[in-house]
């Protein structure tokens, strides 16, 4: 009998990774549940934008460029997912796309572009962006500088290294194809949201049905474990920096098509914001553990905060402050549902 | 020596009760000054809360605690340190990269107008630490730099620093090897000659009756023998009062091994830079060798450079015939050996995630289909091993950091099973496991051999290496100083050999 009462007590100590609910603490502990607290924050941000804006805010043509707003930096966003579920960071993604948009938009490029076909800057954008993400993970995982430095480095060396290909001027694109295809709409919804959609599902299913997701928690929850335990990390940390790579070329052809430049100027602070998407969706900053949903969900936090303050006339240094804060309150809140469901 | 005394501190009826479970039921207990009292209790059975609630890291929610006769309710670990009551945990909390001096103040730093008094910071960590018998540790030296050993004698500079009259210490002799442990206990009699009480953990049986005057038997929170003496009490009486079951022989039965099995892991001259060279090994399919020597002798290297966790310098490892690439885990794993490793939790485990995954982290292709795992796959095959180790709780979607530590090893083991595996390497597989969980790994462990793996198990414990292995290898500075069946050596003559040209 008391090895039962032991048992039973023993069980209910345990934490349950899937609770079904015992009141509203459990749902909002629950992984649904974070999604929650971030869907009541966007709803009431929308509201705030009703209320102060009106028909200026609930405006298709509003929403939609909402949208192709956060889908530049969303797609960063999801790569920076993987890599700090990984145990990593990256400071550099700001300069990658620049980088990746300056050299996709050089006049060589759009010559052999618009001889060939307009696809040469997709490609030649992703291969920079991949390329810099390839760097980064071998300089972290070979060369073990820690990723804080190593994409530090990047950041400086990638955007002058911009600078130099550009001359530091803008760079036009006059690839009739390229505006075409990216100018576009699906069924009323522009390509640059398509993209970002697809992105955000790809990673979803990436992170959570196949191996390289379950690897990649395994790496960032306890990296000397999933080595012991057969996994290569190094090499998986490689593959991590080189994804969030590639991600920064999209994004830096997605940005090529909606300004129709490219820059050295092109991702300021990235890095910020898709760290702080990423943080406020509630993936561990030091890693194990981590969530796309909730990333889209910072994102688009974010940008319809920019939004709103826009439509109400007020400073973009209104606009950081507000961010800062919801950054804060943000962590704040996922500290205390993390020890309601945890210990 | 044990001169009865008024009770220095007595607890009465101690309740605490966390969301959803109560941890402790009813506690009684009294220590006397100058006794090393000891507590007991299989992992879960409330040592761990009764720590925090004594040393006031937790605030019971009924019964009463009497510090020198008089009722207390510490509101916070200072202020129990301030009364005289203090504790070590298992993980020792100093801090590396200040110095021995600076931790042993840290919380309570000598100060004049906030500027530190450092010289007599010093001057009294000298003291304390000529007090506690170890002047040889240098005040100014990098806490980080220190043996455990030895940064457990400042954790206990430090406790008493506060004029300590009650130590409370949570297995401390988990990380020492037996030379260190003859260390800490000189130290333990040195405090309570001169009159401060021990409150000492440990799940080693042998310790508590060499270092302990009485023993109080925890189980299910509740105290179930208080006041024993720690010499004369039987074994089976307090194993009995833990598990509340008998248990009479530990150690499972062996059968003989057979002489023409086949050589499932082969180790010729291996060497790394500077830990160990010349060791061969050989371990036929179904045999278990047992490594023993003390930490630091090079076992737990030989065993990481064997499985490819650390790149070896000379000689090569062969599982079944075919030679292993030097320094790659992934080809050791792929060539059918698992590790369990020595510290569970920060090298085996990914804590925070679900057991299920813990297990098939190693065999996630196998699960796969163009990279796509199918989880309920996953889950099934979890649950049969878990069920048929008896993994408590049940349920294989629970996180690994809430199971206690003897169903811990019990996953890591799951994950090795999964991947049927030839060669399993353990290092310290009991080390944190309590008597009831460690029988049942013994077991496991046997079974396993039993049916053509070849176990190779490091232990500091020679007790358990003798009883659980076939063949026995002693480790001594980095050489294999002797080779031969277990029951043709016993445990002195291992500690011999072991310590042979040691400094004591």
């Amino acid at each position: 009998m008391s090895e039962d009462t032991a048992a039973v007590a023993a069980r209910e100590r345990t934490p349950v990774v899937k609770d079904n609910g015992r009141g509203i603490s459990a749902l909002l502990a629950s992984p649904a549940g974070r999604n929650t607290g971030l869907v009541v924050a966007l709803v009431l941000l929308c509201l705030g934008g009703v209320v102060t804006a009106g028909d200026r805010f609930a405006d298709v043509d509003n929403l939609l460029t909402i949208l192709r707003l956060a889908a530049v930096i969303g797609v960063v966003s999801v790569g920076m997912t993987f890599v700090i579920t990984g145990g990593g960071i990256d400071l550099s993604v700001g300069a990658i796309v620049a980088l990746s948009s300056v050299w996709a938009t050089t006049l060589a490029t759009q010559g052999i572009a618009n001889d060939t076909h307009w696809i040469v800057i997709v490609f030649t954008a992703l291969v920079v962006g991949g390329a810099c993400g390839l760097v980064n993970g071998t300089l972290i995982a070979y060369g073990r500088v820690v990723a804080f430095i190593a994409t530090l480095a990047s950041l400086a060396a990638a955007r002058g290294l911009a600078e130099i290909i550009s001359n530091r001027k803008t760079q036009i694109v006059n690839v009739p194809g390229f505006a075409a295809f990216f100018d576009a709409s699906v069924l009323g919804v522009p390509v640059l949201v398509v993209i970002f959609a697809v992105v955000a599902a790809a990673g979803w299913v990436l992170l959570n049905r196949t191996t390289f997701g379950r690897r990649t928690f395994a790496v960032g929850g306890n990296p000397e474990a999933a080595r012991l335990a057969g996994i290569d990390v190094r090499r998986h940390t490689v593959w991590l920096y080189t994804l969030l790579g590639l991600c920064c070329g999209l994004a830096a052809v997605m940005l090529i098509a909606r300004t129709t430049t490219g820059s050295a100027t092109h991702g300021g602070l990235y890095e910020l914001d898709a760290i702080a998407a990423v943080v406020i969706g509630g993936t561990l900053l030091s890693g194990g553990r981590g969530t796309i949903a909730g990333t889209v969900f910072g994102v688009l936090i974010f940008t319809t905060l920019s939004n709103v303050f826009t439509l109400n006339n007020l400073s973009i240094s209104a606009q950081a402050v507000a961010k800062g804060a919801i950054i804060v309150v943000a962590v704040l809140l996922q500290q205390r549902l993390a020890r309601r469901s945890g210990a | 020596m044990t001169a009865p005394a008024a009770a220095l501190l007595s607890v009465r009826g101690l309740v605490k009760r966390f969301p959803g479970v109560t941890a402790l039921q009813g506690v009684d207990f009294e220590v006397r000054a100058g006794e090393v009292h000891c507590l007991l209790g299989q992992n879960g059975a409330g040592k761990s809360t009764l720590i925090k609630v004594l040393s006031g890291a937790h605030r019971p929610d009924e019964g009463e605690i009497r510090w020198r006769g008089e009722v207390v309710s510490f509101g916070n670990p200072t202020a129990a340190m301030r009364s005289g009551v203090a504790a070590i945990y298992q993980e020792l909390d100093l801090v590396a990269g200040l110095s021995v001096a600076d931790n042993v103040f840290l919380g309570h730093e000598l100060s004049t107008a906030g500027f530190t008094r450092r010289a007599e910071a010093r001057r009294r960590t000298r003291a304390l630490l000529d007090r506690l018998g170890h002047p040889e540790i240098w005040p100014d030296r990098d806490v980080g730099r220190l043996s455990v050993a030895h940064q457990q004698v400042v954790s206990m500079a430090r406790a008493l620093s506060l004029d300590g009259q009650l130590l409370i210490m949570d297995e401390p002799s988990a990380v020492l090897d037996p030379d260190e442990v003859r260390v800490l206990f000189g130290v333990i009699r040195e405090l309570t000659a001169q009159g401060v009480a021990v409150v000492y953990i440990s799940h080693r049986l042998a310790e508590i009756r060499e270092i302990g005057d009485r023993v109080t038997v925890l189980k299910d929170g509740r105290t179930v023998a208080t006041g024993l003496p720690a010499r004369e009490v039987k074994t089976s009486e307090l194993i009995a009062l833990m598990t509340g079951r008998a248990l009479d022989n530990v150690f499972p039965h062996r059968k003989p091994v057979d002489p023409v099995a086949p050589e499932v892991l082969v180790v010729r001259g291996l060497a790394d830079k500077n830990r160990f060279r010349d060791v061969d090994l050989t371990v036929r399919a179904g045999e278990v060798v047992g490594l023993a020597g003390l930490v630091g002798s090079g076992r737990s290297e030989i065993l990481e450079t064997v499985y490819g966790a650390r790149k070896a310098a000379d000689g090569t490892v062969e599982v079944d015939g075919r030679r292993l690439r030097r320094g790659s885990v992934g080809a050791a794993v792929r060539a059918g050996m698992g590790l369990c490793p020595e510290e569970r939790k920060s090298q085996g485990l990914l804590l925070d995630q679900a057991v299920y995954r813990n297990i098939t982290v190693s065999s996630l292709s196998s699960f796969a289909k163009f990279g796509f795992l199918d989880d309920r796959a996953e889950r099934a095959r979890s649950s049969r091993l878990t069920e048929a180790l008896d993994v408590r709780p049940v349920g294989v979607d629970r996180v690994v950091r809430g199971l206690s530590g003897g169903n811990q090893q019990k996953v890591v083991l799951a994950r090795w099973l999964l991947r049927e595996c030839r060669v399993l390497l353990l290092d310290e597989p009991t080390r944190g496991v309590d008597v009831g969980a460690r029988s049942e790994i013994y077991e496991l462990i046997r079974e396993l051999a039993d049916r053509g793996v070849a176990v190779v198990v490091v232990s500091s414990d020679v007790e358990e290496v003798l009883g659980l292995a076939d063949r026995v290898l002693v480790v001594r500075e980095g050489r294999v100083v002797h080779d031969g069946p277990a029951d043709e050596i016993d445990e002195s003559r291992v500690l011999d050999l072991v310590m042979e040209g040691h400094a004591a």
